[in-house]
Formats: C-alpha cells, sequence, structure tokens
C-alpha cells in the first residue's frame, strides 16, 4: 500500500525513511509550495477578471467570468499615448537581445583563458571577479553615474547596455563550465593547426551550449525589467517595463489593465525558464568555488 | 653562443608574449568590467572622505563622513539595524530554506521535480509581481489579510499593514523571503543531483547509520562549491534589500521602519546628492558584505568534520 502511495507521489523507496516523514515532508512542500506561487496564480486570475470581479467584497481568488477585456483596454491605451507601445517594446527588445547576447559572447571569451590556462595576471583578475559578486550594484550606482556622464551616455541605451555586457556571475558561471572541457580536446585542435580564437569559436562555444543558455535565463529577466534606471529620462527611449509602471500608476481606473501589465511582465521570463530548465540544471551543477 | 640568464622580468616578458591570446580574449569583458564595477567602487571608496555635491569641486574631509554616519545620523543607525535584521532573518532563513527544499524535490521523479523546481524559482524571476502583496496587505478591507482576519473574527478593523511600524518590516521580510529561493537554489538542486551514488553506498559500510549522517557525512561535503556559491548569493541579497521595501512600505517608509543601508544609500545619493556621504555609506555595506562572506565560508568549510 504505501509504496503504491510513494509511486503516486513520485517518491524512490529510500532505505531508512519511514512513510509518515515522507507524507510530512510531501505536506511541507505542499504548504511552501502554495505560498510560492499562490501570488503568482492569483496575478495570473486578476488579469482575466472583468472591472466588477475586481472589485467585489468580499476579494475572490478565482475568476468567475474571464475576460480578455483587460488586454484589449491596455492595447487601446497604450495605442493613444504620445509614444506609440511597440516604441517601448523595440527599446526593450534591443536592449534585452543586446545585453544577453554580447554577455554571453564577452563573458565566454573571457572565461576561456581563465578556466583552461595559467598566465600572469589570471588569478588576481579571477580573485577580482569573485569579489565582486559579494557586493552589490547600489555600492557602485554613484560612481557609475559619473563614468556615465563623462562618457556623455546619459539618455543613451548603451548605459543600460555595456555594464551588463561584463556581469561577474556570468563570467564565473561559464569558467566552472568550462573547465570540464577536456584539454584533450583542445590540445588535437591545437596539433591540428587551429589558434586561440579558433579553438574558442568552433570548439569551446559549441561545447558550452547549456551554460549560454543559464547565462541567458539569470541576465535575460533583469535587462527584460530595467525600467532605465537613473540613466534614461528621453520617453522615446524609455523601456516597456517603465511604459507599464506608469500605467499601473494610474490607479483603481486602470486596475484591469495593471493586472494585465503584470501578467505580460511575468509570463516571459517564466516561460523561458520552463524551456531552458534542464540546460540551466546541467550548468548549476557544475557552478560552486573552487577551494 | 652564451646564453644569457633568464632573469625574472625576461621571463615575465616572455610569459606575457605566450599568453597575449589570452589577454585579447579577456581584454573587451574585462575592460566594461573595470571601467563599471572595479574603477566605480575604487572611486567610491575614494569619494567616501570627500564631500561632494556634484556642483563643487570635491573638498577633503577625511573620516568626518564616517564619524557624521556613526555619531550624528539616528535615521542610519535604523537602517543599520534593519539591514542586519534582514541579513540575520533573511539570509539564513532563505539559505536553508534553499537546501531543505532542493533536498526534498531531489527526491522526487523527475518530472513533479521539474514542477517543483518552477513553483519554487519562479517568484524570483516573476519581475515586478511582487505588487501583489501590495493587495493582500492593503490598509482597507478589501486587502486579503484584513477581509480574511475579519471573516474570522480575529480582528474588527482593518489594519494599515503598510503604514503602522509594528508590521512593515515583518512583512517587508517575508516577501523578501518570497522572492529569495534564486540562483542558489537551482545551484543547490542541480548540485544534490550529482552526488555519486556509489559514495553512498560506500558509507553505508562504513557505518553510516541514518538520513542525517548521511546528510553531513556525504550529501553537504559533496556540494560544497555550491553551499559556497549559495553563501555569496543569498548573503549579497539580504544586505542589498530595498526595492522590496521601497514598493511595500514606501520612500521613506512610516517613521523608518522599513529604512534599509541601501534606502538611505539612495535617499543621501539620489535625491540630497551628497555624494561623499553616499559613497560612506556604501563602503560601510561593502566592508559589511565582505565580512559576513569571509566569516560564512569559514563556517562552511568546517561542515563533515
Amino acid at each position: 500500500m504505501t509504496s503504491k502511495v510513494r509511486a503516486v507521489f513520485g517518491m524512490p523507496k529510500r532505505l531508512n525513511r519511514s512513510f509518515t516523514v515522507s507524507l510530512m515532508l510531501f505536506a511541507l512542500l505542499a504548504v511552501f509550495g502554495s505560498f510560492m506561487v499562490l501570488p503568482l496564480i492569483y496575478a495570473v486570475n486578476n488579469a482575466f477578471k472583468p472591472l466588477d470581479e475586481l472589485f467585489i467584497f468580499p476579494p475572490r481568488f478565482w475568476v468567475n467570468n474571464p475576460t480578455t477585456e483587460n488586454f484589449a483596454d491596455l492595447i487601446n491605451l497604450m495605442g493613444n499615448s504620445w509614444v506609440p507601445l511597440s516604441r517601448y517594446i523595440a527599446n526593450t527588445l534591443l536592449i534585452t537581445i543586446l545585453g544577453t547576447a554580447g554577455h554571453i559572447l564577452l563573458a565566454s571569451a573571457a572565461a576561456y583563458p581563465l578556466a583552461k590556462y595559467r598566465f600572469p595576471g589570471s588569478k588576481v583578475l579571477f580573485t577580482i571577479v569573485i569579489l565582486s559578486l559579494m557586493f552589490s550594484p547600489h555600492v557602485t550606482a554613484i560612481p557609475n553615474y559619473m563614468v556615465m556622464s563623462w562618457l556623455g551616455w546619459i539618455n543613451s541605451h548603451a548605459s543600460i547596455i555595456v555594464p551588463s555586457l561584463a556581469f561577474s556571475l556570468g563570467l564565473f558561471l561559464m569558467k566552472q563550465f568550462m573547465e570540464q572541457i577536456p584539454d584533450a580536446l583542445l590540445e588535437a585542435a591545437k596539433i591540428d593547426g587551429a589558434n586561440e580564437y579558433r579553438i574558442f569559436w568552433s570548439i569551446v562555444m559549441p561545447n558550452v551550449k547549456p551554460a549560454w543558455l543559464t547565462l541567458m535565463i539569470l541576465q535575460f529577466p533583469a535587462l527584460w525589467g530595467t525600467d532605465g534606471g537613473s540613466f534614461i529620462y528621453s520617453e522615446n527611449l524609455k523601456t516597456l517595463h517603465y511604459a507599464l509602471s506608469q500605467i499601473v500608476q494610474g490607479g483603481i481606473a486602470r486596475a484591469g489593465v495593471g493586472a494585465a501589465v503584470a501578467l505580460l511582465l511575468m509570463i516571459v521570463p517564466i516561460t523561458l525558464f520552463i524551456i531552458s530548465q534542464s540546460s540551466v540544471m546541467q550548468t548549476m551543477a557544475t557552478s560552486g568555488m573552487k577551494e | 653562443m652564451h646564453t644569457r640568464p633568464a632573469g625574472r622580468w625576461s621571463l615575465l616578458k616572455r610569459d606575457l608574449y605566450l599568453s597575449r591570446h589570452y589577454y585579447v580574449l579577456m581584454a573587451p569583458f574585462m575592460l566594461i568590467f573595470f571601467m563599471f564595477t572595479v574603477i566605480p567602487v575604487g572611486i567610491s571608496l575614494g569619494l567616501s572622505f570627500f564631500h561632494f555635491n556634484m556642483l563643487e569641486l570635491p573638498r577633503f574631509i577625511g573620516w568626518q563622513n564616517y564619524s557624521r554616519l556613526f555619531l550624528g545620523d539616528d535615521v542610519f543607525l535604523i537602517a543599520l539595524k534593519n539591514t542586519l535584521l534582514f541579513a540575520v532573518i533573511t539570509g539564513p532563513v532563505s539559505y536553508i530554506a534553499c537546501f531543505l527544499f532542493a533536498w526534498i524535490i531531489n527526491e522526487l521523479s523527475p518530472k513533479i521535480r521539474a514542477v517543483m523546481t518552477l513553483v519554487f524559482y519562479a517568484p524570483s524571476i516573476s519581475g515586478n509581481v511582487f505588487f501583489i502583496w501590495l493587495i493582500i496587505f492593503s490598509g482597507d478591507s478589501y486587502g486579503y489579510m484584513n477581509g480574511f482576519l475579519m471573516r474570522l473574527g480575529v480582528i474588527l478593523e482593518p489594519i494599515q499593514w503598510l503604514a503602522d511600524e509594528r508590521y512593515v518590516l515583518a512583512i517587508v521580510i517575508i516577501v523578501q523571503l518570497w522572492l529569495s529561493l534564486g540562483t542558489s537554489f537551482l545551484a543547490f538542486i542541480a548540485g544534490l543531483q550529482t552526488i555519486d551514488r556509489s559514495l553512498v553506498e560506500a558509507g553505508t559500510v562504513d557505518g553510516i547509520k541514518n538520513r542525517w549522517q548521511e546528510l553531513w557525512y556525504i550529501t553537504l561535503p559533496s556540494m560544497r562549491p555550491q553551499l559556497m556559491f549559495g553563501a555569496v548569493m543569498q548573503i549579497t541579497a539580504s544586505f542589498a534589500v530595498a526595492e522590496i521595501s521601497i514598493a511595500l512600505a514606501g520612500f521613506p517608509s512610516v517613521n523608518y521602519a522599513a529604512h534599509t543601508v541601501v534606502t538611505h544609500l539612495m535617499d543621501f545619493g539620489t535625491i540630497r546628492f551628497e555624494m561623499g556621504y553616499a559613497s560612506a555609506i556604501a563602503t560601510v555595506l561593502f566592508a559589511l558584505m565582505l565580512g559576513t562572506n569571509v566569516l560564512t565560508q569559514k563556517m562552511l568549510r568546517k561542515i563533515g568534520e
């Protein structure tokens, strides 16, 4: 009997664990799992609620008469605004795609020598990268602004894209992953006459595809959700996230549209994670600090 | 022909020449990394000894910013207390939760494992959905928490959750915990999956009696790299609480009840433009994070001993 229940829950039979303990662990998982997921399900439900249901008292969790009105309103609202919606979407896509692709490329190029060779300065550089994992971006916010204004990048997308190319977590994970590529593979390529750039591009890069996805899943949500920070002021250059948060600030009258906006913002990174989940896990297995 | 003894410098020069391709490969990343991370940290450390308001030239004032920070700024002390509270509560709790849930999930079948991973990881990548918590803790009777408690008869009047200094910090902590199962959680799940099963079998032969011993002597030491990585990520996140506090409690929060070092930094950096002073705050934050990291890594080395 108990083995049947275990099979239903997908728990393999383990030594030294009674059925009661298994059940308790499963209950624990269920309770905290609901704590994690209920707000998200609520957000999804809200997006499909007609206005009268959004303000019903006492508030209801599930939607009764689902409608896509909120999304239609959103499109209407954005269509009438001074800067068209497509402009915000294009800005966000530009930042997200360039920022993510560039980061994967630059972080990989920098990770390859650090993972595979020792040369003057390699240890110091890697230590600095590790140290930089340990402080929050807020520490550098003020000087960053000064550097940006000195470069004349205030009010340009470069101020968001360029710094995101050199994100130390990406370099770190990529290096850990590249250490697993067998040296024999690289040596064989060298004997065949390939130079370092060639080895990097046609041997190392194809071998670390799962790590690309990991860097993407870490970088994408951050850039997708960026509001331009304190660098972008011109309305033409603002991102989708900024535009949508302006709508949400419209208050009660915009509650339905706001709910639709929230769904739009969360659904993209989550979908991306679902698609790339197995590859991400593969990279994370090799992450960690070597002692 | 006589051979010249290779001096230290000429050896280094040869090494540098031989590694020239490596430097070229690293150059783009390192250039940007130094420009926007390393140099700014340096500038910030330096500026903390200056009076600088972005209009006049910086004026050197020595340790004055720091003495003002610790001796003359009551709000900073509140912020410091709140930040340490975050670090002490959300840091370890989310770290242990990351491990505990990863450990339980790891024993499920692959399909359920994938679903549960998504369930626990989704909040941390779902962008700004934490505004949902604003509805839950809304101050009128439309708020879910108020509605729920009033129906139960626990309270008669709605509570202004986010405008009452008795509750606001606790609520920010709860939401922070909700968001905190991120990168390190993934690293733990993946780390657990790579543990060599034969190691566990060998352990049983060597006299490991129960699952706790298995955990301490085999599982945890095998995933020490992931544990180290997770610690760094969790510590950094728990010291840097700001956005959640601002979104939920407002800026500044009622009577500074949810004020943190980072919101204090924003206050002086982006509102009052006292850059020197803000840099001193940033430096203190950096020192706190670094110190905690070193301490935690030392503790983690003791696992399995």
